[in-house]
């Protein structure tokens, strides 16, 4: 059959689009002009000065406070969620799965509105805690999601001959089928880990005078032009951590989908 | 170990609690409590006052509201439609490669959807500045003028959310494809259709679920979106989730963001019931959907 080419034009179109505005951004950040019209020069001051922006140094150590706490709990609290899913054919499941699943469909907008209508009602002072609790709450889907694809190719005879052997359940968990299950369970707290840090939307909702994360200071510091280029540099560097992280976790996925 | 048993056994109780009880908790009953604060008053101090009042209710049904209301669903309409339009062709094409590129093409996809979403906004807005690269390599086109702007207007926020929402539209889109049966198309054109003919009447119905999810997906995400249109929009490209931020953060009236919130997300609401109704409709009559 003659192949068309038109599908393979828009896709390379498309990967163009998806990442010249990046690309565009990290040269930027190397770019004497403060505004990146034109090339002026190679420079690091812009990375020099984001080094001295101790504003943004302190919003990273709560960003990942937050991050590496809401990825534990998060990652323990979906792994098991999706455990039970595939183990479990019940109603209580089938109000589970969309109860799991709803929060990756709603918009950011509505869930922080929710957290916050929460918060309120309950008299609690908005603050790290309540950033720790919205992040959770928006990983666990995504820990669960990530840990089902997984689930889907376990060979459940497994657990049958360890017990067949006479291992107990705890045991089977521990030496069966957390083995089989942890390169997606760090698939997926990576996935936890890198949405934590980069939410801006639910946090921006639930955060307290004080507590201010990665995210918020780049939102405050994008209304004044003198810092535009900072942003280029930091964003450059959280670029790069998020290349890395997925790029890890897609190797660690990599088994799975090949087999 | 799919046990078909449909009672609830201690063991799966004790190992569902702690997901259900969070969930419920931190999502279930705040998105209730959303509900319930639209019919209270508000407080001076950006609280929430006690008894009941139909206030907030009266507030968010102004007619001034409308304009807002159908510039969020065209914009998103007008968005969800671009990225269809782009993700078909792509799901199209990532499905007929080799696997091995299947991988690395998702992961391609999926990076610009991790990278931070407020970094991926502010790339465009220094793009579109008139000071950036596009005005100015347009203008030495002469394709514009000094005066016109890129920016603060609607078409800068459909590009964004286009650029922002397209990966989702793309792996479903591309799931669904995986799962078509190619052969179908070859046995199409064997038949003598075009390869346009065939595209429209046969892989497009053969990827109908993709499609429908991908729809859904893209055109929640736009209408509950606020960001994009503050920072790339102007004061008449304001979506209805800008004005419940303002509710909340310059008025501090949260009664009537609730109940401006309420009705999105009964919308929300209302269009994935739907969508399941449909699937549930679809199951009955058949399998292959």
């Amino acid at each position: 059959m003659k192949r068309s080419w038109g599908p393979l034009i828009v896709t390379l179109l498309v990967l163009v689009f998806f990442y010249a505005p990046l690309v565009v951004l990290v040269v930027n950040s190397f770019n004497e002009s403060r505004f990146g019209g034109t090339w002026e020069g190679f420079t690091w001051k812009w990375y020099e000065k984001l080094w001295s922006a101790d504003e943004v140094w302190a919003a990273l150590v709560v960003t990942l406070k937050v991050a590496v706490s809401a990825t534990l709990a998060a990652t323990v609290l979906g792994t098991l969620a999706a455990w039970v899913l595939r183990s479990y054919a019940t109603r209580l499941q089938g109000a589970h799965h969309g109860l799991v699943m709803l929060p990756l469909v709603v918009p950011d907008l509505l869930m922080g509105m929710a957290l916050l209508a929460l918060f309120v009602s309950v008299g609690m002072e908005t603050g790290i805690v309540t950033i720790w609790i919205a992040h959770v709450t928006f990983c666990i889907s995504y820990v669960t999601m990530v840990v089902l694809g997984r689930l889907r190719d376990f060979d459940t005879s497994l657990i049958d001959a360890a017990r067949d052997l006479g291992a107990s359940p705890w045991r089977v968990a521990r030496k069966v089928v957390l083995p089989i299950l942890m390169p997606g369970i760090i698939a997926g707290a990576l996935l936890a880990f890198t949405l934590s840090i980069d939410d801006f939307v639910i946090t921006f909702f639930v955060s307290g005078p004080g507590t201010t994360t990665l995210p918020l200071r780049i939102a405050s510091m994008m209304k004044t032009s003198r810092n535009l280029p900072i942003i280029n540099a930091l964003s450059s560097l959280l670029l790069c951590i998020t290349f890395i992280a997925v790029t890890l976790s897609y190797r660690l996925n990599r088994p799975a989908s090949n087999s | 170990m799919k046990s078909q048993a449909k009672k609830v056994c201690p063991t799966e109780a004790l190992l569902t609690t702690p997901s259900l009880l969070w969930l419920l908790a931190f999502f279930a009953v705040p998105a209730g409590l959303v509900l319930l604060l639209a019919f209270r008053p508000a407080d001076l101090h950006g609280g929430v006052g006690s008894g009941w009042s139909v206030a907030a209710i009266k507030a968010a049904s102004d007619p001034a509201y409308l304009p807002i209301w159908w510039r969020t669903l065209w914009m998103s309409g007008v968005s969800t439609l671009l990225c269809l339009l782009v993700a078909l062709p792509m799901g199209y094409h990532l499905a007929r490669m080799p696997r091995r590129w299947q991988g690395i093409m998702v992961l391609l996809v999926v990076l610009p959807f991790l990278t931070n979403f407020l970094i991926r906004v502010f790339a465009w807005k220094s793009l579109l500045h008139p000071d950036g690269m596009v005005c100015r390599g347009l203008i030495a086109m002469g394709l514009m003028t000094e005066e016109q702007q890129l920016l603060y207007n609607a078409g800068a926020v459909v590009v964004v959310m286009f650029y922002v929402q397209l990966p989702f539209a793309i792996l479903p889109l591309y799931a669904a494809a995986e799962k078509f049966d190619f052969g179908l198309l070859d046995a199409a054109r064997d038949l003598g259709a075009g390869a346009a003919r065939a595209f429209w009447e046969v892989f497009i119905p053969g990827v109908r679920g993709g499609l429908v999810a991908a729809s859904l997906m893209v055109f929640i995400s736009g209408v509950g979106q606020y960001v994009i249109p503050q920072i790339v929009g102007g004061v008449d490209t304001e979506m209805i989730g800008n004005k419940i931020a303002q509710r909340v953060f310059s008025d501090r009236n949260l009664p009537e963001a609730s109940a401006l919130s309420s009705m999105l997300l009964l919308g929300v609401l209302a269009l994935m019931i739907a969508n399941s109704l449909r699937r549930r409709l679809m199951a009955k009559e058949g399998p292959g959907v």
